[in-house]
């Protein structure tokens, strides 16, 4: 009965979606003020309506309801209640709705938050929005529909994959979607400025919140993804190019371009033209990726069930959507005007730099996807463009996006002065260029890039401090009155920092760990031991161990100090069988240090007795995550800025003052 | 400046970025793509022996010696031809002999040096190139070996 009230709701939200895509735009157009106004009811009950069909497909999935077929495929009734719960976007039709749930939600916080835009800004963003719930209603209720029943119902379910019963996985998908889905808001945004025919600097400030949004919670999923395939996958990477990952990163660096050249919109009335497209950009490759992962044209880790006609369907609506927004782009780019001047060497001419490199990089990125798939389709030969290519072609792009990032908050608008900038950083350039000769003279082995990229990582970084220290003039006034002024300092301004302090983070782990990996296999038997990265790693034996649903074969490995011979740890890597589908997984062995990661992974027995053992040394691997959390946290902190959100109580309250004038 | 002068900038920058790039894309993709070869393939096409590629089939059956070093031996078959493949490093763990597999490499001696074996989600998963692959060279696929892959990963 759930699932069919679920199934209902679904059909309703849909129904919605199409009154909310004719009539706001329509009343838009004719003037009409009650028919614009169809749109705010129209987009939360859209997103109630969703969020029951969700709930509906989780109750299902709580009480093991196998007469649901989706619910029979992918679970199983002794599984753990957290993987019964999110199982539900484990698989393909849940997390379609997972998704359409994210969008709808978008939409009905645009409509709630938006009260401060102009009726005809909000019906044709509202209406816009509803064309893309719209399409991937119909997506799901006619290609992925997951409400459907199975009679008789079957005993058991077929359980989940066991490698996705895991935390980090479990929210990797909805933070992952809502990057991907809050992107659309910006699109929307984009083509209600086109429909306009107009866009103003109010128009980059009223996209920003929902950017930023959209853009933390993508690096977020990607990290976890990241974070998941590292400990999960036994591969002992953390990125592996792999055309998935890409699927999910070009949104990312279109996304962050687009977050800054809002910046120069809002603040300058420049770059009007180049941010509404690359607007649609992002949200297009975030459909681009939707087609990549679920069409089955790759063949990856994630790749879904292989179905051509959902392939052929989101085929469809990228080339509506896409293709749409840009033919409008290209009718009205004319009707834009022109934005402020500025002179190369300033801060808009940072962010212009900052902007060239992403978008190139994202393309260079794109080809290295697409490439394959199109030759293959094309001439029939199959091949793969693996990391060195992306190392090739990516990393020389980000070296001088790098070498200028602390340059651009330093510069003025309009016109700036590089010499003065970099004086005002010179200590941080020091520094930067100690940590090159540090890591030289420490390491003196692996790349001569690595060096470098870690003196990049440590210039960002100290740079981001700088930079907020310079501006409350700590050194110049009394600390007290420094102190004052840096907590003074609109919001935005720390999450700059802070989010600039986490790429150069990042970029320090990087660096530590490409440059500086140590791997070695080993046929290992039982109270051998091995001399590994300062560690004297014995051997134990395997012993049999037994999870909830799942039984494993641990191998014991007593860790010691390589100089003091004290024992640091036990690692017990393991291979485990789940018992709903005897699928095997394999979990590694890890112990974090302050200095990196010692990860250990069993392998099968071999035929005297010994087992394949692999190990590596992950320096600085951490810090990859970390810094991706702290850019997180650096972009709520902007998202915190009342700046960001000005309009919206002063036009609420010029409301409440005509009601009341009108009471 | 003048609105004309800084058009151009930023048309010039643009461009030299560009074009940067796409040296570096051209250069790139000569040096790192890698061809997909079945064992037929690696006879018909004469591959060099300096070249990398990727190897797919299936793992023939009762051929993976395991040993008793790091080492893991097996032969991969598309039924009409055999590659012998030594890998060291452990084996995803989906392998299954009579199973579909992709393996990386150089070939040397006649024997395939694979350092990296792909491992898939599923054990009825056949990766895509493998099957598309052995279904041009005419051979029929198990019930097994179907091209299948119900429930995989939320991305």
């Amino acid at each position: 009965m759930i699932t069919e009230i679920g199934h209902f709701a679904l059909v309703l939200a849909l129904a919605l979606a199409l009154v909310q895509m004719v009539l706001p735009v329509l009343g838009a157009r004719r003037g009409d003020v009650a028919m614009m106004q169809v749109g705010e009811p129209a987009a939360v009950a859209q997103f109630a309506m969703v969020s029951v069909a969700f709930a509906a497909l989780t109750y299902a999935y709580v009480v093991s309801d196998f007469s649901v077929k989706n619910v029979f495929e992918n679970s199983h009734s002794a599984k753990p209640m957290i993987y019964k719960v999110t199982g539900v976007w484990g698989n393909h039709e849940g997390s379609m709705l997972l998704w359409l749930l994210m969008l709808t939600g978008f939409g009905a916080a645009v409509a709630v938050f938006g009260r401060a835009l102009p009726d005809r800004m909000r019906a044709n963003v509202l209406g816009v929005q509803a064309s893309i719930a719209v399409a991937f209603g119909l997506f799901i209720i006619l290609t992925s529909n997951p409400f459907l029943r199975l009679t008789p119902a079957p005993f058991d379910g077929q359980g989940l994959n066991p490698i996705l019963q895991d935390p980090a996985l479990a929210i990797h998908p909805p933070f992952l979607y809502a990057g991907y889905v809050g992107f659309s808001v910006a699109f929307s945004f984009a083509v209600a400025a086109l429909i306009e025919g107009q866009t103003t600097a109010a128009w980059a400030r009223w996209v920003r919140p929902w950017t930023l949004a959209a853009w933390m919670c993508l690096t977020v999923g990607i990290a976890l993804g990241s974070w998941w395939a590292y400990y999960e996958l036994g591969w002992g990477g953390w990125w592996f190019w792999d055309p998935v990952e890409n699927a999910s990163f070009m949104p990312w660096l279109a996304g962050t371009a687009l977050l800054h050249s809002a910046i120069v919109m809002e603040k300058r009335e420049a770059l009007k033209v180049w941010t509404i497209l690359l607007a649609i950009l992002t949200f297009s490759l975030s459909l681009l990726g939707a087609f990549l992962v679920r069409s089955g044209v790759l063949s990856s880790v994630h790749a879904f069930a292989v179905d051509p006609e959902r392939g052929v369907f989101i085929l469809a609506i990228m080339v509506v959507f896409v293709g749409g927004s840009l033919a409008l782009f290209a009718a009205r780019m004319g009707a834009l005007r022109q934005g402020g001047l500025f002179a190369p060497i300033s801060r808009e001419g940072s962010l212009v730099v900052n902007n060239v490199l992403l978008t190139t990089s994202c393309a260079t990125v794109l080809i290295g996807t697409l490439y394959p798939l199109v030759l293959e389709s094309l001439s029939g030969t199959k091949f793969s463009v693996g990391p060195p290519y992306f190392n090739a072609t990516f990393v020389p792009l980000m070296i001088p996006l790098l070498m200028a990032l602390p340059l651009g908050p330093a510069l003025a608008w309009k016109r700036g002065d590089l010499a003065a900038a970099m004086q005002r950083l010179l200590a941080s350039m020091i520094l930067g260029l100690i940590a090159i000769v540090a890591a030289f003279a420490v390491l003196y082995r692996g790349p001569w890039l690595a060096p470098f990229a870690m003196g990049l990582g440590v210039w960002v970084m100290a740079a981001a401090v700088q930079e907020l220290l310079v501006r409350s003039r700590f050194g110049e006034i009394g600390w007290r009155a420094a102190w004052a002024r840096l907590k003074g300092m609109p919001s935005s301004a720390h999450g700059t920092a802070i989010a600039h302090f986490g790429v150069g983070l990042m970029v320090v782990g990087i660096a530590g760990v490409s440059g500086y990996k140590l791997e070695d296999t080993r046929a290992m038997t039982a109270k051998s031991s091995v001399s590994f990265a300062g560690y004297d790693i014995t051997f134990e034996g395997v012993a049999p161990a037994k999870g909830p649903n799942y039984t494993e074969r641990q191998g014991v490995f007593r860790v010691r100090d390589a100089a003091g011979g004290r024992v640091v740890t036990t690692l017990r890597p393991s291979q485990r069988v789940y018992r709903a589908s005897r699928q095997t997984t394999t979990e590694a062995g890890i112990m974090a240090t302050a200095l990196g990661d010692l990860y250990l992974v069993l392998g099968e027995a071999k035929d005297n007795g010994s087992y394949t053992v692999k190990l590596y040394f992950h320096p600085l691997v951490r810090f990859i995550w970390i810094g991706a959390f702290i850019m997180f946290v650096g972009g709520l902190l902007s998202l915190s800025d009342r700046r960001l959100r000005i309009g919206a109580p002063r036009r609420a309250r010029r409301r409440e003052e005509k009601d009341a004038a009108v009471a | 400046m003048t609105r004309k002068k800084m058009r151009a900038t930023l048309i010039g920058g643009g461009v030299v970025v560009l074009s940067l790039a796409t040296l570096l894309v051209l250069f790139a993709m000569r040096d790192s793509i890698v061809f997909f070869y079945t064992p037929s393939d690696i006879t018909e096409k004469s591959v060099k022996g300096d070249q990398r590629f990727r190897l797919g089939g299936l793992v023939a059956d009762g051929s993976v010696e395991r040993g008793t070093d790091a080492n893991v031996r097996f032969v991969v078959t598309d039924t009409i031809k055999t590659v012998p493949v030594i890998y060291k490093g452990i084996l995803p763990d989906l392998f299954r002999e009579g199973q579909g597999v992709v393996a990386e490499g150089r070939l040397r001696d006649g024997v395939f040096r694979a350092d990296s074996v792909l491992a898939k989600h599923d054990e009825n998963y056949m990766p895509p190139e493998v099957a598309k692959s052995l279904k041009e060279k005419g051979v029929k696929l198990g019930p097994g070996a179907t091209h299948k892959n119900p429930g995989a990963a939320g991305s």
